[in-house]
């Protein structure tokens, strides 16, 4: 795999009336911004520049307030990721197996760092905080599919099998 | 015949989407139609994919299954490890908010009733809401998210309050390393959740629930989801719950990989569409909450446990336990250890039992170096704590916290320095950001690590100051008590950080 970071890309374009019924669906709901933000991104693997005045506007806030949320998560993306997403856990129980040896050497082997995305776009590495798969640690997931007990062979035999 | 295969997040983890597979071919191929049920975890991790046979003597238990296992299991070539109740981790436990998890279809609402569910909601339905919190308060709960405070008075608080709405909030957002019981129950047991939610709604008068949980748990998102809609086809959600003439509903919310939504003010922001910033108290969510309503914000164990409470009535409960820790709890053993999972026991059992006995020492077979009680925010023992009962007192008077009893184990390879520095890493990453000790103290904490790492002995001291001023000086327990892990550490393996044992204490 190519070593080099990912070259930055024009954003994907999305037009308004692609996004107007993820809001409006929501528009009933107590506190329906996160549950909009939600919806969006599984639409477009981010949240698109477009959607934030129209949020605004549906919600009555100001844009800054919008960002201001989007910004606060881990999970909402400004850009879409790789067309997969490995998410490998860096928590006290998968460190106790050794965990962060494994993605070191994962990530050295993919050549990349933490929130990286490979050259040819295929996978992004991130970490996150716990799977609740702790008592068979170390844990990640790739996509939507768990890995329990994770080993580097495993793991890139994983990646490189996933298709696209 | 019957055979159960576990569906939990770790069994798929471990495989049993393959074994599954596997057992559809091999059933076929031996031409017999046998009904294969799908259920929660039995919480014996190490065993997952667990599979359970029940030719009429009970259920008899194999595991960890691969596929190429099966055939030999269905022609009774492999010897099994005897019936799954009799095996010492499973027959130790008392189980009470875990009786019916790994046991039943999850999604069967019949299969639920049958299983002594509906009976706790049936009863406080014929029950004022007083007398619910009397039943409340004889059991002792206290909440099982972290703080431990009692269930019952929290409850009455917003029973008290007068208002137009009321909320039951489920705090599902479990972020703590090693705790996986929230995800369990919704998984294996939803419906006992929602029962709880639903008497929580009874006795407070709210007549809205919501289930605030994490996107890194899809699964038990989608079962809980599922089994709202199920429960609301049978009358157990409505306008009128059980055809008590009182309403209950709820939904499910999901986070967006945010540790610190877990604090119940910060989740409330966050379910209310804001930053999930914390909020200051008072006000009490219980009087001013969602939307500024009253709201009772409860750890989903907390909840998931008032069903047996009323189906057995506070005094069984309140008869297990030690000290001012009533009834059982669901202690998660994890990380570097032979036998995890998880464990639900009386209070009162001793860590170094859970561990080494139960537990069965570590998973690499060298010795314990030191263990992590409580998540991120609690506090490393050594060996030397081991006769520590598990309660909340108990842990307190050692410097420790029992937080939602996850228990992670460390042999000696464990790095204490690097696991300090992770404490105040994870800390500067998951601050809120409203209060200046936490937000600056935990970047300064990874940086002063880092100078007593390259020798600087003088830091130490620096250290220390820093995590008194994080203790004093921090709005929420994320600030407050990331010096638990840190100080704990530097304590008890004082020569990791370039001390003598005499110069730390
Ligand atoms: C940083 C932080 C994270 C927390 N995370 C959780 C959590 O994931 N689940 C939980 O139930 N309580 C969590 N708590 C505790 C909650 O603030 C609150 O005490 C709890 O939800 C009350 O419910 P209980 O009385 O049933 O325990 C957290 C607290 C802090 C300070
Ligand atoms: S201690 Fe940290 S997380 Fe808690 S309120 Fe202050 S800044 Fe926010
Ligand atoms: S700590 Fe890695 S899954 Fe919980």
């Amino acid at each position: 795999m190519n070593p080099q970071p990912r070259a930055p890309q024009a954003l994907p374009e999305v037009g308004e009336e692609e996004i107007r019924p993820l809001i409006d669906r929501n528009l009933h709901l107590e506190g329906p911004l996160l549950p909009m933000l939600h919806d969006i991104q599984a639409a477009f693997g981010h949240i698109p520049e477009t959607a934030v005045p129209m949020l605004a506007a549906a919600l009555n806030l100001g844009r800054a307030e919008v960002h201001g949320v989007i910004s606060f998560y881990h999970d909402f993306r400004k850009a879409p990721a790789g067309r997969h997403v490995l998410k490998i856990c860096r928590a006290e129980a998968c460190q106790s197996m050794g965990g962060e040896a494994m993605a070191e050497r994962l990530l050295a082997q993919l050549g990349l760092d933490w929130h990286g995305t490979s050259a040819d776009g295929r996978v992004t590495v991130e970490p996150v905080y716990c799977l609740g798969l702790c008592a068979c640690a170390p844990a990640v997931m790739l996509d939507d599919t768990l890995m329990g007990r994770a080993s580097e062979a495993r793991l890139m035999a994983a990646v490189e099998g996933a298709e696209g | 015949m019957k055979i159960y295969l576990s569906m939990d997040s770790a069994a798929k983890a471990l495989g049993s989407e393959e074994v599954a597979v596997a057992l559809s071919a091999a059933l076929e191929a031996r031409g017999e139609t046998v009904e294969v049920i799908r259920v929660g975890s039995r919480g014996m991790v190490w065993l997952e994919p667990l599979l359970e046979i029940d030719r009429g003597q009970g259920r008899e238990a194999w595991g960890p299954v691969a596929p190429e296992d099966v055939a030999g299991i269905l022609a009774g070539e492999v010897e099994s490890l005897g019936l799954t109740e009799e095996i010492p981790f499973f027959a130790r436990q008392t189980r009470l908010t875990f009786a019916r998890c790994g046991v039943i279809d999850p999604l069967s609402l019949p299969d639920y009733e049958a299983h002594g569910g509906l009976a706790g909601l049936r009863r406080a339905a014929t029950m004022t809401g007083e007398a619910i919190i009397d039943e409340m308060k004889t059991s002792g709960l206290r909440g099982r998210g972290g703080a431990g405070f009692p269930t019952g008075i929290k409850w009455d608080t917003v029973r008290m309050a007068h208002a137009d709405q009321k909320y039951i909030v489920c705090n599902a957002d479990e972020g703590d390393s090693g705790t996986f019981a929230d995800r369990m129950i919704m998984e294996g047991d939803p419906f006992c959740l929602i029962e709880g939610m639903a008497i929580a709604g009874l006795c407070t008068g709210a007549t809205k629930g919501y289930v605030y949980t994490r996107s890194e748990y899809p699964d038990a998102v989608a079962v809980m989801r599922e089994a709202i809609i199920r429960a609301r086809a049978a009358g157990v959600l409505g306008d009128d719950v059980l055809g008590s003439g009182r309403a209950f509903d709820m939904e499910v919310r999901v986070g967006a990989g945010a540790y610190v939504c877990g604090e119940e003010t910060s989740l409330l922001n966050s379910l209310e569409g804001k930053r999930g910033v914390v909020r200051a108290k008072p006000p009490l969510p219980a009087l001013e909450g969602f939307l500024g309503k009253p709201t009772v914000v409860n750890n989903v164990i907390s909840l998931a446990t008032v069903p047996v409470i009323f189906e057995k009535g506070a005094q069984h409960f309140a008869d297990f336990g030690l000290g001012r820790s009533r009834g059982t709890i669901p202690v998660q053993i994890a990380g570097n250890v032979k036998h995890g999972g998880l464990f639900e026991t009386a209070f009162g059992m001793s860590l170094g039992d859970l561990v080494e006995d139960i537990g069965g020492g570590t998973a690499s077979g060298r010795p314990v170096k030191a263990v992590q009680i409580g998540g991120p925010l609690g506090a490393y023992f050594g060996r030397d704590k081991f006769d520590t009962p598990f309660g909340y007192e108990e842990f307190d008077g050692q410097g420790g916290l029992i937080g939602h009893a996850g228990v992670v184990v460390f042999d000696d390879s464990a790095d204490m320095l690097g696991m300090a520095r992770f404490a105040m890493e994870f800390c500067a990453v998951e601050s809120c950001g409203k209060c200046t000790p936490c937000r600056i103290g935990a970047v300064r904490g990874v940086e002063t690590l880092d100078r007593i790492k390259q020798g600087d002995g003088a830091a130490v001291e620096l250290l220390t100051d820093l995590c008194e001023t994080m203790k004093d000086g921090s709005l929420c327990a994320l600030g407050g008590f990331t010096p638990y892990p840190v100080m704990s550490a530097l304590e008890s393996f004082p020569e990791e950080f370039g001390l003598t044992k005499e110069a730390a204490e």
